[in-house]
């Protein structure tokens, strides 16, 4: 098996002609900021020409770089995203009313999409809880499983020191909290950035550059990878994959630019 | 003497504890990372996937791969760990974060914060702040006590959308220190900046606060 293509044109030619790369549909991008960005994979995919796309990304790029390209082309119809800050492009169309927006709390994002790929339809979360992040959706009290293990380890004790002599006061019941329910997410397709994949597209991350890309290798029905290198078979230890190759269709070789996008430094 | 806010940063810094896992906020939370005591084992977790945030990079030592949640350039500290995102909001959520610092636009009596939108404004995100303030053990703020036109932000409720609910244990401003009183659900005014009196603290804040016994002067 060999899934390792040669560029990311490549990787794309014959994946609107499968019905892979259509209008409409679902993309998943992963990246945090600039970092991690699956850079040249965005480029191929805009030159598809594909149109009216949802992208489920955390950010949305900048004017010239990352989705902010496709921004410009206006091949995004909506973005789930968690904070768009950096781009005047996606201001103008937002405001005008061109793009749709769902904004996510990150964690939420994350989580949505963790369970997603994990066949999970939907989770309870105290994330938003009487904020408009959870008007419309189902909300339910629990104890936080933390509280809900210490309550049953007090009732227990309780019980147990009843026939003996009762020795500290009964502690407060643990107090239940609010959770709303939010979904799963699942993508037509994820582009994701890895740092090495093997040919069967077990992937490595690279420091920070993780973020979103492992969740999303898991939660489409086409994921591609770029990475920076391609090890041979068997050189990634097998305790040391972060995403096995199974969730992996295609694997793309690129040299990244790597745009930073705060530079900050200390003097030496 | 309204504390600077390198003072105010101070005077976060000094509700750090050793062997804390603490989580900075954009802006001023960040600078708080400087006033660590020395000596104190304090580990910062940046939320796009970091355990062990060291200094900024020296010039030559610059990686884009590793940011923190400001999107700027960092290094990670002997000892640190990387994760997705998945990783890092379970970290945050499931109670494993000692501490958080945040800015805010509004924080009423009950503890709700509001500090992701204005309506009729453009709206970035509220990117990782919903889950911070509903997950973090303990939630401290450090804003302005008053806004540019005067207004309180300490207030009865929150008029802006809110980021959180009952989820703000301390505030800290230029003019005082209010920690939440869980049990009455109020603030307790127990520090005030030098100079300043507790009446004039009352004057500037909006929401019900309790002028706790034996209020004291910040150290700076």
């Amino acid at each position: 098996m060999n899934k390792v293509y040669e560029t990311a044109a490549a990787a794309f030619a014959d994946l609107k002609g499968k019905g892979v790369v259509r209008d409409g549909m679902t993309v998943m991008v992963g990246g945090f900021g600039l970092c991690g960005i699956p850079e040249q994979l965005i480029l191929a995919l805009r030159d598809t020409g594909v149109k009216e796309l949802t992208c489920i990304s955390n950010n949305a790029g900048v004017d010239d770089w990352g989705l902010g390209l496709l921004l410009q082309t206006r091949q995004i119809r909506k973005m789930i995203s968690s904070y768009v800050g950096e781009n005047a492009t996606f201001e103008k169309q937002f405001l005008s009313g061109e793009l749709e927006v769902e904004f996510n709390p990150q964690g939420t994002l994350a989580e949505r999409i963790r369970a997603g790929g994990a066949g999970i339809p939907a989770f309870y979360t105290a994330t938003g809880v009487g904020t408009p992040v959870a008007e419309g959706k189902e909300t339910r009290r629990f104890f936080r499983p933390s509280e809900d293990t210490a309550y049953h380890n007090r009732q227990r004790q309780r019980g147990g020191a009843a026939a003996t002599a009762p020795t500290a006061p009964p502690a407060p019941p643990a107090q239940q909290r609010d959770y709303v329910l939010e979904t799963g997410l699942f993508a037509d397709l994820a582009l994701v950035k890895a740092h090495t994949a093997d040919p069967i597209g077990n992937l490595r991350y690279n420091k920070t550059a993780r973020n979103f890309n492992p969740m999303m290798a898991t939660a489409a029905s086409f994921v591609i990878a770029e990475v920076e290198e391609l090890a041979p078979l068997d050189e990634i230890d097998a305790d040391g994959v972060h995403t096995p190759g199974n969730f992996v269709d295609r694997v793309v070789r690129t040299v990244s630019v790597k745009r930073i996008e705060q530079r900050t430094v200390r003097k030496a | 003497m309204p504390l600077t806010r390198e003072q105010i940063t101070q005077r976060a810094a000094r509700e750090l504890r050793d062997g804390f896992i603490v989580n900075l906020g954009i802006g001023m939370p960040t600078l708080v990372a400087n006033c660590i005591p020395p000596g104190m084992d304090v580990w910062l977790q940046s939320e796009n996937g970091l355990l062990g945030i060291g200094p900024f990079p020296t010039d030559d030592n610059v990686d884009p791969d590793l940011i923190n949640a400001g999107k700027q350039t960092i290094t990670a500290r002997p000892g640190a760990s990387c994760f997705s995102s998945a990783d890092s909001f379970g970290m945050i959520r499931g109670g494993h974060i000692d501490m958080c610092i945040l800015g805010a636009m509004q924080v009423s009596q009950e503890g709700d914060i509001a500090n992701w939108m204005i309506p009729g404004k453009m709206v970035k995100g509220m990117g990782g702040a919903m889950d911070l303030v509903a997950g973090v053990k303990r939630v401290v703020v450090t804003m302005e006590h008053n806004s540019k036109d005067g207004g309180a932000k300490l207030v009865k409720q929150c008029s802006l959308p809110l980021t959180g609910q009952r989820c703000v244990h301390m505030v800290i401003t230029e003019l005082a220190v209010l920690e939440l009183d869980e049990a009455r659900r109020r603030f307790v005014l127990t520090e005030v900046a030098p100079g300043i009196g507790a009446d004039e603290v009352k004057a500037k804040t909006e929401a019900e606060i309790i002028i706790g016994p034996g209020v004291k002067t910040i150290e700076v």
